[in-house]
């Protein structure tokens, strides 16, 4: 979906914004609330149409149909007004809020196909359908009943590093510096570990320095622009804190 | 090249990121030591001096510099405190990533209750003690509380040095401030066991009541309600206390020595619930330990006449004996003497 952002045009180490998206959520500004609106689908209608497929085993029709519901109820209802930071993360909270909803779907079968003058978001199913299809070709890949709640996590931090990467793509263009967003594609997002700096550098008639400097370059862009859309997507600083050391939790 | 992450990709990114940046530095990361409430020790080598050095980094989720300050504050703690028991820092500042650091000297070696668990005399534990009491009490004449002493702060090195760690929470007491404003927070729970919560929004640099910032087990009732500004070094004595309980305990199934009554006394008295019941420094507590490795009274316990007289016989044990030989000889001297 369209999502006019400000986070490709920031600068410095750390997000700054203390823009809490549960009370632009609330706000009386029309725009306030589309903002918000915005934030929570980008972060979150991806893994939420996932989980629903495979927790609940709906067809694709039927999940899209869920997950345009959840989101249409999360608002209408105004279930954000409800949500406690000192009791839970957002994201647990919207997992909760899915399991409430399509149980209470299901059980009242009152599911009807969302369109006519009730809001229709364009979101871009058959993506999240393919990358699905990918992600459980291997059999072994589909999660337990008991990793439901690990695979909606998995799916978030996807979602969320998908965004930056967009976000970082935007600002190497902006900043003439797609190249160094080149390098980091391969060394970084492909996935493939064959490649080593010095291969890199050959490849690109660069010297290994160079490789290394741009490398590191786009990663601490992308570290910024994950925690600014992090930020936006957390109820309080503490939240933020604690997601952040739950995404950058590696360890040697 | 498609928007979608694969596992791996994802997996890669999150192990890069969280990863310090130390490129224009002098220092070469080498592997993962600790984690902490709010940062990371690595351990890394230094290139130019060609020597290993542990990092201590902050967490990237600092939103709005509060932490740097902390940590810079517990480095500069750390360089004030210039002695043998507590770990020297080597260089301070902000990687290219913008994470602050600071470096510190590398100590290998283990925690002290591992470490005295293959000590089996008593005498020797408390002598242990005693050089942690001695750093304590040092940190404490410099106007510094260490406010979470326990055996995973407490480090003996290769060559038996005992080492004091993990200044996190130190408070800087300035004694010529008014008591209200005279204490600072330096730094928030360097480990996962360690309490560092604040019930206010944003955690400034003075000390405010009601934050509770310790280890349970280890912190002091005072600090547990978080009364912060009634602390003083009576809060650390109760960690001392509570550390040699642990320091003097036998390991399970030995019956190499019991915990004596005197003994037991000066750990009460240490951590005794009332402030004004405890040793009123450090240097009182120490006092008490070395008069009873002497074999001489202590402070925290009024002992009995048969107390007295067994203390008596032990410290003047090897006396004792050599006058009785001497007078069992000189009278069988005078009784086979007679005509």
């Amino acid at each position: 979906m369209a999502f006019d952002h400000p986070f490709v045009s920031g600068g410095g180490n750390f997000p700054q914004t203390r823009w809490s998206v549960i009370a632009a959520a609330g706000s009386d500004d029309s725009a306030e609330r589309s903002r918000a609106l915005d934030v929570l689908f980008t972060a979150y209608w991806k893994p939420v149409y996932k989980y629903i497929r495979l927790k609940f085993s709906e067809t694709p029709d039927e999940a899209q149909d869920l997950t345009q519901g959840f989101f249409m109820e999360l608002f209408e209802r105004d279930l954000l007004s409800r949500f406690d930071a000192h009791k839970s993360r957002l994201r647990t909270y919207i997992r909760m809020c899915v399991d409430s909803f399509v149980l209470n779907e299901i059980k009242h079968a009152e599911r009807q196909k969302r369109g006519g003058g009730a809001l229709h978001l364009a979101l871009d199913f058959p993506a999240a359908e393919g990358e699905l299809n990918a992600q459980t070709i291997d059999p072994a890949s589909i999660p337990s009943p008991e990793q439901f709640e690990e695979f909606f996590e998995k799916e978030w931090i996807r979602g969320l590093f998908s965004s930056a990467v967009e976000d970082l793509r935007q600002f190497c263009e902006i900043h003439k510096r797609q190249a160094a967003f080149s390098l980091f594609e391969i060394y970084d997002l492909s996935g493939d570990e064959t490649w080593s700096y010095a291969q890199l550098a050959e490849q690109r008639g660069l010297s290994v320095s160079d490789v290394t400097n741009q490398l590191a370059w786009a990663r601490r862009e992308f570290r910024r622009l994950v925690q600014l859309r992090l930020r936006s997507i957390c109820a309080t600083d503490e939240e933020f804190a604690r997601e952040s050391r739950t995404l950058f939790g590696g360890k040697l | 090249m498609s928007n979608f992450l694969n596992d791996k990709a994802v997996e890669r990114l999150r192990i890069a990121e969280a990863l310090p940046e130390f490129s224009g530095t002098r220092y070469i990361l080498r592997e993962f030591l600790a984690r902490g409430g709010m940062g990371t020790v690595y351990t890394a080598e230094d290139k130019t001096l060609n020597r290993r050095v542990a990092i201590k980094i902050l967490d990237s989720s600092d939103l709005h510099g509060a932490l740097e300050e902390r940590l810079l504050r517990e480095a500069r703690v750390l360089a004030k405190l210039e002695h043998p028991g507590i770990v020297p820092v080597h260089d301070a500042g902000t990687l290219a990533d913008g994470r602050v650091f600071y470096v510190m000297k590398f100590v290998e070696g283990s925690r002290v209750d591992q470490s005295v668990a293959s000590v089996s005399s008593l005498p020797e534990r408390l002598r242990l003690f005693l050089r942690i009491c001695e750093t304590v009490s040092f940190a404490h004449s410099r106007g510094i509380l260490h406010r979470d002493l326990k055996p995973a702060n407490v480090m003996v090195g290769a060559f038996g040095e005992v080492l004091v760690m993990d200044w996190g929470l130190a408070k800087i007491l300035q004694s010529d401030a008014p008591r209200s404003s005279e204490e600072t927070i330096v730094s928030t729970a360097p480990h996962s066991d360690t309490i560092a919560v604040a019930p206010a929004t944003e955690i400034t640099s003075p000390t405010q009541d009601g934050m509770v910032m310790g280890t349970p087990g280890f912190m002091s009732p005072e600090q547990a309600q978080g009364k912060s500004s009634s602390l003083d070094v009576r809060t650390d004595i109760f960690s001392l206390g509570k550390l040699l309980e642990v320091m003097v305990k036998p390991a399970k199934n030995s019956t190499a020595f019991r915990i004596p009554r005197v003994l037991r006394a000066i750990c009460e008295k240490a951590c005794a619930e009332n402030l004004t019941d405890r040793y009123g420094s450090v240097s009182a507590l120490a006092a008490d330990i070395s008069q009873y490795l002497d074999g001489m009274p202590v402070s925290a316990h009024r002992e009995n006449l048969w107390e007295r007289t067994q203390r008596f016989y032990i410290r003047y044990q090897a006396a004792i004996l050599l006058i009785t030989v001497y007078l069992l000889m000189r009278t069988l001297f005078v009784f086979f003497d007679r005509p």
